[in-house]
């Protein structure tokens, strides 16, 4: 088995706000530990406002205020000697960048200038860290560029002169050009049409496996996750509730939430409604006490509604966050074959 | 029947670059179709990435004018210039709701005042309890609600609250069309049910009608009346949703269709598509050939 190029240890990390002396905070993540191995896809999952973003960009070492991490480490191995991103100085995080590590932010235009031309951003941030200049940087990128199936002509364009989906390959570019050990994307192909999606995540694994890169991806499309990762964790309210090997997590779930999860994903053909959740997603405010889940699980009994599960090995691999665990079924459609349903 | 809209022969021409190395790009070649005034729909638009879904979206919203053909709302010209009150009249019965909710909201200005500004132009008042109920009501629609909001700054909100709220705020003039362009793609899969449930409410309960631009084809099975599907500027096939998508003629159509991720085989990491769709997809790029109209009644286009 791999070594693990990341290890993340109890990491807590919350907004804090204050706002006219009135102080509040936001758990958004809140106790998660997990790990990564070289070489491994590692995809993450969970509903709008679970934590996803938050994690990935502690993980990332994009830490800015409010977002504070208040407990734990996020531990890398990489090439150029061990860090915790959780501590390190911004200049130890600024050797590490785009070489070592990359991250794909959610939204593609917060790191592209607006006022910089494709080609430019490129410069700005890829020539350094690949030791290239002039003629045989630019050869390298329009190379890459064109895996993307992207054309040269991007380079000498600015932000707003490009669809969604093609600045959304640009910054999947700039992440992947310098060939980092570990690769993070926030979901970095929803803007995509499903064949350019396609094309894309094939490009994202190619890479993945030259390199023997780790990638770490989040999205809530599970049928990306199915068909992506090699390892899928669900986050719910800020915790991992459940994590294991991507065909486990959709045929033989050990979370009712993840049996929700992997259910509720429309198909082609769908006229009506997949059964939703009852309920809203909990406040990071204040989170229900016990099994954060509880309120809106169908298998919750009391011991549920006072003490967290904690998240206990339930096969190789295999971990859960579910006192009652032994009972999840998955559920009806989640095999069901795709076609016309009524 | 009157038209709601009606898009007539448009094409939209752009030059990238700026002045050094000058190149066009045909963002949308010969676009037709229109909207009924008194049978409200959900009209989608699928297709490739840059296939000039938004830039079709930009010129109904008078951002961007046609660089041929024009754009008739309830029979007067869409433009990108004109009086103030007569932009003001239109804006209130064309309301956007934009691909990227981080771009549509400005970091500095917190969300409510976004919607505030909105409730005070359209309504016309400045009685702030009109305006936060106005407010409420519409997030209420979204599953919001004023409360939760309030104070709060876009980078404070997830995606998927952030697109809510960008959809709440279209819907404060009541307007009878609305465009929504990728309003789900960054939301999950319940969330995403409840917006779309919410636009197919508007249809139905409000007479709404949508222009839903979208890259999720079992949404756009699920709630459209009429689609179009969209590839490098051209439409390449157009007719009743259902019909379409459940048996797509045209090459480009049929590759989007094979191309849906499914569930089924999840852990097998399969990702390759048949290279022949691929190929008789992409051979077709270039080549203007013409839409004709199918028994069933959909338009497919052909060539030579
Ligand atoms: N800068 C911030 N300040 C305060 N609260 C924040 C900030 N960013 C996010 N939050 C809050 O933290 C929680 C988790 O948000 P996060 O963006 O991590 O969710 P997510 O799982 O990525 O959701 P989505 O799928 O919608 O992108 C949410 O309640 C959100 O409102
Ligand atoms: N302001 C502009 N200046 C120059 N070219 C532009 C401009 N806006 C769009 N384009 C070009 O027009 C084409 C169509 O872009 P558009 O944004 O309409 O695509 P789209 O179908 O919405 O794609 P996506 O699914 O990725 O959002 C692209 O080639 C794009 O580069
Ligand atoms: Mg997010
Ligand atoms: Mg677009």
């Amino acid at each position: 088995m791999a070594e693990d190029i990341v290890r993340v240890e109890n990491l807590k990390a919350y907004y804090q706000m204050n706002y006219f002396g009135v102080s509040r905070e936001v758990r958004a993540v809140d106790g998660i530990t997990m790990s990564v191995r070289k070489g491994e896809v590692y995809g993450i999952a969970g509903e709008s406002s679970s934590g996803k973003t938050s994690f990935i960009k502690v993980l990332a070492a994009a830490i800015r205020p409010p977002l504070k991490v208040v407990e734990g480490s996020v531990k890398f191995d990489f090439k150029n000697g061990p860090i915790d991103v959780a501590t390190a100085t911004p200049k130890e995080i600024e050797a590490v960048r785009w070489k070592h590590l990359s991250y794909i932010m959610q939204g593609s235009m917060s790191v592209l200038n607006p006022v910089r031309r494709i080609g430019k951003t490129f410069h700005d941030f890829a020539a350094r860290p690949m030791g290239l200049t002039g003629k045989a940087f630019e050869d390298r990128v329009i190379a890459h560029l064109a895996r993307l199936k992207l054309p040269a002509d991007v380079l000498r364009a600015y932000p707003h002169e490009l669809s969604g989906g093609m600045r959304q390959r640009v910054t999947i570019g700039l992440a992947t050009v310098c060939h980092p050990e570990f690769i993070i994307a926030d979901e970095p192909t929803t803007a995509l049409d499903v064949v350019v999606q396609k094309e894309v995540l094939s490009l994202i694994r190619d890479i993945q496996k030259e390199m023997n890169a780790a990638v770490v991806f989040v999205t809530h499309d599970m049928s990306v996750h199915a068909n992506v990762a090699d390892r899928v964790g669900i986050i719910y309210a800020g915790r991992l509730v459940e994590e294991g090997p991507t065909r486990e997590m959709f045929f033989a779930p050990k979370h009712p939430y993840t049996a929700h999860l992997v259910a509720s994903l429309p198909r082609i053909g769908d006229v009506k409604q997949r059964p939703a959740l009852e309920g809203r997603p909990p406040n990071l405010g204040d989170p229900p006490q016990g099994c954060r889940f509880h309120p809106r699980c169908p298998l919750a009994v009391d011991k549920c509604r006072q003490e967290v599960p904690p998240l206990e090995t339930v096969g190789p691999d295999h971990r859960t966050a579910c006192w009652r665990w032994q009972d999840v079924k998955p559920l009806v459609g989640a095999s069901a074959p795709s076609g016309v349903m009524a | 029947m009157t038209t709601l809209l009606d898009v007539r022969d448009v094409s939209k021409r752009f030059t990238m670059g700026g002045i050094f190395g000058r190149k066009t790009v045909d963002a949308v070649m010969d676009a037709n179709f229109s909207l009924s005034a008194e049978n409200p729909e959900i009209f989608t638009i699928i297709g490739e990435s840059g296939s000039g879904k938004t830039t079709l979206a930009r010129m109904i919203l008078g951002l961007e004018d046609p660089s041929e053909g024009e754009i008739l709302f309830r029979g007067q010209k869409v433009s990108r210039h004109g009086g103030r009150a007569e932009k003001l009249a239109f804006m209130s019965q064309v309301q956007p709701v934009f691909q990227n909710p981080f771009e549509a909201f400005n970091p500095l200005k917190k969300i409510e005042r976004y919607l505030e500004s909105t409730a005070r132009r359209f309504l016309a008042t400045s009685d702030k309890a009109a305006i936060d109920r106005a407010m409420d009501e519409a997030l209420q629609k979204v599953g919001l609600s004023l409360k939760e909001v309030h104070g709060r700054f876009p980078h404070e909100m997830s995606g998927g609250q952030l697109q809510r709220c960008a959809i709440a705020r279209a819907l404060i003039p009541n307007p009878p069309l609305l465009i929504a362009d990728e309003p789900v793609s960054m939301v999950d899969a319940s969330l995403r049910m409840s917006i779309v449930n919410l636009l197919k409410s508007l249809r139905d309960d409000l007479k709404v009608s949508v222009i839903y631009i979208t890259h999720d084809l079992a949404t756009a099975y699920y709630i459209s009346n009429r689609l179009i599907i969209m590839q490098r500027g051209r439409i390449v096939e157009m007719g009743d949703a259902r019909t379409v998508l459940d048996n797509p003629q045209h090459p480009y159509s049929k590759l989007l269709k094979a191309s849906v991720l499914s569930t089924d085989d999840a852990g097998d990491g399969k990702l390759a598509t048949d290279p022949g769709m691929v190929s008789a997809a992409n051979g077709l790029v270039g080549q203007a050939g013409k839409l004709v109209v199918r028994p069933d009644g959909r338009e497919v286009r052909v060539y030579g």
